[in-house]
């Protein structure tokens, strides 16, 4: 049983909850038994099984990272409840959705920004994926969108191929943990030339308290296709500490085209752990779009493994941290094929003693001539508490590669707050107007809603609201 | 006669202990155009600063009232909405930011109230045209990357949107070719109005030739040690600063 969460965070919108008992909730803490019980309940083909039970093992001889943040060390796994179903469905109407799961998803606007501006939705409740939909024409063109387990049932052979292959469980703890533990997540494959032009979302919600949620994404573009994927993530606020380790893989094939758009804003009770990587083919082209302004902690590395020429990584990313937060984020671009390209843009921002970090890896590949590689990061600084820090990395085995590194850390400059409240805005208007510029160069990246959403979520952080 | 716009009184200000501004005096009344000239690192731009009320700078005494009202505790966005105006030498860039939305967001600021979006535009082109200004401009990120004659004719787009009763112009002509500075004096012609003051800060006689000032006054050292009429700017131009200050010396000034 929850308790009611703390409204200590006022300007959370997001924080209230669904007081009821989930359909099966596991009892704290990690074992055999638990991935038993959680592979049972989904009817899981016995590899799968076998694939949990390594991994469970992996994760508890793995370490935490020793750059990590100290903050690991006080995520209590026992207290964790592993698995939460609130349903056994993933409907494909919002009616056959339990009634006060569609209400908390109303309230997300879900529901409204399907029937404006998306392909379709899946919509994560705690552990299990309860809604999934996909326009009729997109399908009519072979286009799977599914919940991840829906997408094993349904396309074992598909997923078998490509399951762990990107991430595999051994990677680092939190992938371990995920592959031992996932549920939900969501499974797309978009067949050879197919282009779906406007996004497909998913939406994760975190219901109860002190949850893990390990969702499994996995994508895959076919030979000249493309897709924009998009998620968002909020959660209420409680005392107790939640835990969110994702592992999202990826395959773009020759000619294809990913890009792939993160709005995390969980509540700052949620460590969020998140392992994303991509493999990009001949004349492939990813993109990471990545947003974090919620959580307590994020670790989260979006990366981009080029495989052959004419393949292109870009990584936009973009961290705010309030009072309490440290936003551990960054990319990782590996050039393991000559003539490939590659972007990083890194902004930050820090406030009320927050904390970035940027942590970067650019990795050139012996024998990888004709590389271009580009990485920038700036920070700002909106106050004397806050922190921000770079660690980038650079393996360059290859000679004839070009390479541009700029790292920028700032302050909120005194001349440009002047020059602003010289026309007549007030301070506080200044600061958001400087802020709204700093971050222009990702935002404007985005659909127009969720330029919107994220720069009314900055403009949340500026207040404080975020906490 | 009525209140002056802009009443400087005795006004001292420095940085950091360091005295920059000695004792400023000066009354700006409507209609009027004013010019300051005097040499490099005498003050000027701090005294323009000083009145827009930048917090690098102290004030250490004296006042300054606009509309009578003394505004020396007054913070700079509360000076812009009673209608003061700095057009700045050395224009900020703010990267990411649209010129035409920042315009607006300091518009609806100045006039406390939300501006229908139409009539924004509207006045937006409208000044423009009057500046010469291609209107992709206007979507361009403030001042960032604008050349030294594009921020100046900016600053004076943003003066003809603001419609400020009293404006500060610190070395607008600086920075601008022959014909700019041609076209941005013929548009500060037009903004000015028989309600409205002006401080022209300048070196140079030219731009005395398209704004004719009614009183020029010369800062030296963080002092005005002569005012006068358009004529004084003839003559500095004739025989520069030393001589000037040659003179005062030997009277004793
Ligand atoms: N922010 C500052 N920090 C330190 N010194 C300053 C600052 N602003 C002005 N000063 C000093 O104050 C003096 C006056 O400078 P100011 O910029 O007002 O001169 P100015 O008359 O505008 O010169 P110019 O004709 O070159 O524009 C100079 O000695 C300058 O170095
Ligand atoms: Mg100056």
């Amino acid at each position: 049983m929850s308790t009611a969460p703390l409204i200590r965070e006022e300007g959370y919108k997001w924080g209230f909850y669904d007081p009821v008992e989930a359909l099966y909730k596991a009892k704290p803490g990690l074992s055999h038994e638990i991935i038993d019980v959680i592979s049972d309940m989904k009817g899981e083909p016995q590899w799968m099984r076998e694939f949990r039970h390594r991994a469970l093992e992996i994760f508890w001889k793995k370490q935490n990272p020793p750059w990590g943040s100290p903050e690991l060390q006080s995520i209590d796994f026992d207290s964790i409840h592993y698995y939460v179903r609130a349903t056994d469905r993933d409907a494909r109407s919002w009616d056959d959705v339990p009634e006060y799961i569609r209400r908390t998803f109303d309230r997300l606007g879900i529901p409204e920004a399907e029937q404006k501006y998306l392909a379709g939705v899946g919509a994560q409740y705690d552990s299990e994926v309860v809604y999934h939909n996909i326009r009729k024409d997109l399908e009519a063109k072979g286009v799977i969108f599914l919940g991840m387990d829906q997408g094993l049932k349904e396309h074992e052979d598909l997923v078998r191929e490509y399951f762990g292959t990107v991430v595999p469980p051994a990677d680092n703890k939190y992938a371990a943990l995920n592959s031992a533990v996932w549920s939900g997540g969501s499974f797309i494959y978009v067949p050879p030339g197919v282009k779906v032009e406007i996004p497909l979302q998913a939406y994760f919600r975190i219901n109860s308290e002190a949850m893990g949620q390990f969702e499994r994404t996995l994508i895959i573009a076919d030979e000249g296709s493309q897709v924009h994927y998009v998620e968002g993530c909020t959660a209420p606020i409680y005392s107790k500490d939640s835990l969110h380790a994702a592992v999202v893989e990826i395959i773009v094939k020759r000619g294809a085209r990913v890009r792939y758009t993160t709005i995390q804003n969980w509540s700052t009770n949620v460590y969020n752990l998140v392992t994303k990587r991509a493999v990009a083919y001949a004349d492939a082209v990813m993109e990471w779009v990545d947003g974090n302004l919620g959580s307590k902690l994020t670790m989260k590395y979006p990366s981009v493994y080029l495989m052959e020429p004419g393949a292109h990584g870009e990584i936009l990313s973009l961290a705010f941290a309030g009072a309490g937060q440290h936003q551990d984020a960054g990319g990782k671009i590996i050039h393991a094929a000559p003539h490939t390209t590659s972007t990083i843009v890194s902004k930050s921002l820090s406030k009320d003693g927050g904390r970035t970090s940027y942590r970067g890896l650019l990795k050139v590949y012996e024998d990888c001539y004709d590389v271009k590689a580009k990485v920038r990061c700036d920070a700002l600084l909106l106050d004397e508490t806050s922190r921000s820090d770079t660690y980038p990395t650079m393996e360059i085995d290859a000679p004839d590669v070009h390479i541009e590194h700029e790292a920028y850390v700032s302050k909120l400059s005194e001349d440009q707050l002047f020059y602003l409240r010289s026309r007549g805005l007030s301070e506080d208007a200044a600061a958001k107007m400087i802020v709204n510029g700093f971050v222009e160069p990702i935002v404007k990246e985005l659909p127009m809603e969720y330029a919107v959403e994220l720069n009314r979520l900055i403009e949340l952080q500026m207040d404080g609201a975020l906490g | 006669m009525s209140t002056p716009l802009l009443e400087i009184r005795d006004l001292r200000a420095g940085i950091a202990g360091n005295e920059i501004l000695k004792g400023v005096s000066l009354t700006i009344r409507a209609g009027e155009i004013h010019a300051i000239m005097g040499p490099n690192g005498s003050g000027k731009s701090t005294l323009a600063n000083v009145l827009m009320g930048n917090p690098t700078y102290e004030v250490t005494g004296g006042d300054i009232l606009l509309k009578g009202e003394r505004i020396n505790d007054l913070s700079p966005d509360e000076r812009a909405r009673l209608g003061l105006f700095l057009a700045f030498q050395y224009p900020v860039p703010v990267p990411g930011v649209t010129l035409v939305n920042f315009l607006r967001q300091a518009l609806n600021a100045v006039r406390g109230q939300e501006v229908p979006v139409r009539e924004f535009r509207e006045l937006l082109f409208e000044k423009m045209d009057l500046l010469k200004m291609d209107r992709d401009f206007a979507r361009r990120y403030v001042n960032d990357g604008f050349s030294g004659g594009e921020k100046k004719r900016a600053e004076m787009l943003q003066m003809a949107v603001l419609q400020p009763t009293v404006a500060v112009l610190d070395e607008t002509d600086s920075g601008l070719d022959i014909d700019a500075l041609r076209t941005v004096a013929e548009a500060v012609n037009r903004i000015m109005n028989p309600e409205m003051g002006l401080l022209l800060i300048t070196h140079y006689q030219r731009l005395l030739n398209y704004i004719r000032p009614h009183f020029v006054h010369v800062l030296i050292d963080g002092r005005i040690v002569r005012s006068g009429g358009p004529e004084l700017a003839e003559e500095l131009e004739a025989r520069g600063y030393e001589a000037l200050e040659a003179e005062l010396a030997a009277s004793g000034n």
